[in-house]
């Protein structure tokens, strides 16, 4: 009987390898975020003209807009690839072996961790060479690349538990624009301070999506800041938590072997 | 139930699915350890449902199982680990090779990564595909596809195998040759297999008993050769040159038996020593000025069988669809 961590390498190197063979999966990640990323940075330059603008490039500013669609990509991912194995019969197959609920959910969320690990070097790489400037440091920039993994993990969490349920790949893809939706109903193209609309302000201060974000900006645009980080953390721990469990619960109903 | 540490032992297993469908409704079969086991019957029988009850990936709503002597039940786990399973998607993993399916089975069936590479080795060639073993799923025939789920399914070395629908949409050469795996299985091997098929000639060629199922029960057990005797007799066949004689032609021959299945421009009879009523046949028609187009003597098939216990001809006779996945329990 193999142990749960070898079983979670398994599925995982399967999970990798699955992905890593999809270019459908990997030029999306890496296209689209960097294509929003340039036609913001240009047409919302002059936001930085803005009295309290908290960043002197809009470009610096934006760049965390990446890891966080970064992120969304990852949840797509995960999701439509654990639903295309409900669909194909491979969850029965897997089924049949002695496999762990534990190690399929953690192990099938592999592929898209990988994917978003490699997305946000791509991002942070061209970010970089386009002159973003990072406050925090060498050491600051490392910790955004973990942070931005993190946060797609915890973001595959809710994929997961989407393809759990609905087994149909289509289904997953379907709530992608929703998420996208509460993405920009955050501060993330504006700090939460300058938003003059008072429902906007409202709606991105209880955004939990607006702690992720600022979280990772304030690496970028001012430094090491305690409180912004803390609070990004909290809400991606309970995110994650908070997925993994509903995709567990799911994924039991699913699999429903004696 | 019975010890019967290598074979399956089912007892009024039923199925009821949301709905009130009864999928399976209340069948009693015994399989012996080395046996191969056809469950025969039309599309939306039972038989997937079957199977996925007797591989403990559907819970039975009544009834007792025991496969490899475990209940299916209560002792999933252990029944798992004794047996083989290629369910009828041949769901495989196009992105990944040959060699990749047999290494993630192995491994999560326990084998240690060198056991794994040998066995994956070892099965890969024994179901001819080799050439193939590093190719990418996604690129395979129909044909390949059906014996890597095979080989994928025996890589624990499992006492018992249920195989479903295993040649389903393969072309006959492809068919063959996994009929002559199974076979080698259970003859040299003594691999108990559970097969499920809706092909008469399948249950016929491999099978040593068949249970014929329709409508969630099971109609007709036996050796093929029993169930063809059941039947009685052998089947006469004759085809009018001149179609305006069909009438006249089924007069005649049902002078001489029962009436039985036959093709559309044909009548047919069944009787007993049909040999020896043959030239009595053929000067009847010569009497009455019938030119044969066609005149066919054969046994009794499977299909004979299907027809005088439910009275449909298998061919064409599934009609209502059976959940292909396991649906929400009801």
């Amino acid at each position: 009987m193999t142990s749960t961590l070898e079983q979670v390498g398994l599925v995982a190197r399967r999970s990798v390898r699955r992905t890593m063979r999809q270019p459908a999966l990997i030029v999306p990640t890496l296209v689209f975020p960097l294509f929003l990323l340039a036609v913001n940075s240009s047409g919302l330059s002059s936001a930085t003209k803005l009295p309290g603008f908290p960043a002197d490039s809009y470009l610096d500013f934006a760049i965390t807009v990446a890891f966080m669609q970064g992120a969304l990509f990852a949840a797509i991912t995960a999701g439509t690839e654990l639903a295309t194995d409900i669909q194909s019969g491979f969850l029965n197959r897997l089924q049949l072996t002695p496999l762990r609920r534990a190690a399929i959910l953690v192990g099938q969320v592999a592929g898209a961790t990988t994917l978003a690990l490699i997305g946000a070097l791509v991002y942070l790489a061209v970010g970089l060479i386009a002159g973003v400037d990072v406050k925090s440091g060498v050491g600051g920039a490392i910790v955004l690349l973990l942070y931005a993994v993190f946060i797609a993990i915890a973001f595959s969490g809710i994929g997961a538990a989407m393809g759990a349920r609905t087994g149909s790949p289509e289904a997953v893809q379907g709530v992608f624009p929703l998420i996208f939706a509460v993405f920009f109903l955050s501060s993330m193209s504006m700090p939460r301070d300058l938003i003059s609309i008072d429902w906007f302000r409202t709606v991105a201060t209880w955004n939990p999506a607006s702690y992720l974000v600022e979280g990772l900006r304030s690496l970028v645009i001012t430094g090491w800041d305690g409180t912004a980080l803390w609070r990004g953390l909290a809400v991606g721990v309970a995110v994650l938590v908070l997925s993994f469990w509903v995709a567990s619960r799911a994924l039991a109903t699913r699999m429903a072997r004696t | 139930m019975s010890g019967n540490s290598h074979g399956i032992v089912v007892e009024g297993l039923v199925r009821i699915f949301k709905g009130d469908i009864h999928a399976v409704d209340g069948i009693d079969l015994e399989v012996a350890a080395g046996e191969i086991y056809g469950f025969l019957g039309p599309n939306g029988a039972g038989k997937s449902t079957t199977v996925h009850m007797l591989t403990t990936l559907l819970p039975p709503t009544a009834g007792r199982a025991s496969v490899a002597g475990f209940d299916v039940a209560t002792q999933g786990a252990d029944v798992r680990r004794n047996i083989g399973a290629a369910l009828q998607e041949a769901a495989l993993d196009n992105f990944l090779t040959g060699r990749e399916h047999m290494e993630l089975q192995g491994g999560l069936a326990g084998l240690s990564a060198a056991e794994r590479a040998q066995r994956g080795t070892a099965l890969l060639e024994r179901v001819g595909l080799t050439e193939a073993a590093d190719r990418k799923v996604g690129g395979y025939s129909g044909g390949m596809k059906r014996r890597l789920d095979l080989a994928l399914a025996l890589v624990h070395g499992p006492a018992i195998l249920f195989l479903d629908e295993p040649t389903t949409g393969l072309d006959p050469q492809s068919r063959s040759a996994l009929w002559d795996e199974v076979e080698r299985l259970a003859r040299e091997d003594g691999v108990t297999v559970f097969l499920t098929t809706q092909y008469l000639e399948e249950a016929d060629v491999l099978a040593d008993r068949v249970g014929i199922i329709d409508h969630g029960r099971i109609v007709a057990e036996g050796t093929p050769d029993e169930l063809k005797r059941e039947i009685g007799g052998d089947t006469v066949e004759a085809v009018p040159a001149d179609p305006h004689h069909h009438e006249r032609a089924a007069e005649i021959l049902h002078r001489f038996g029962e009436p039985a299945a036959h093709t559309p421009k044909g009548v047919a009879v069944r009787l007993t020593q049909a040999a020896e009523h043959l030239p009595d046949i053929v000067r009847a028609f010569d009497d009455a000025g019938i030119t044969l187009a066609h005149l066919e003597l054969h046994s009794p098939s499977l299909d004979d069988v299907f027809l005088a216990k439910t009275g449909r001809s298998l061919e064409g006779a599934g009609d209502e669809s059976e959940p292909a996945e396991a649906p929400v329990p009801a």
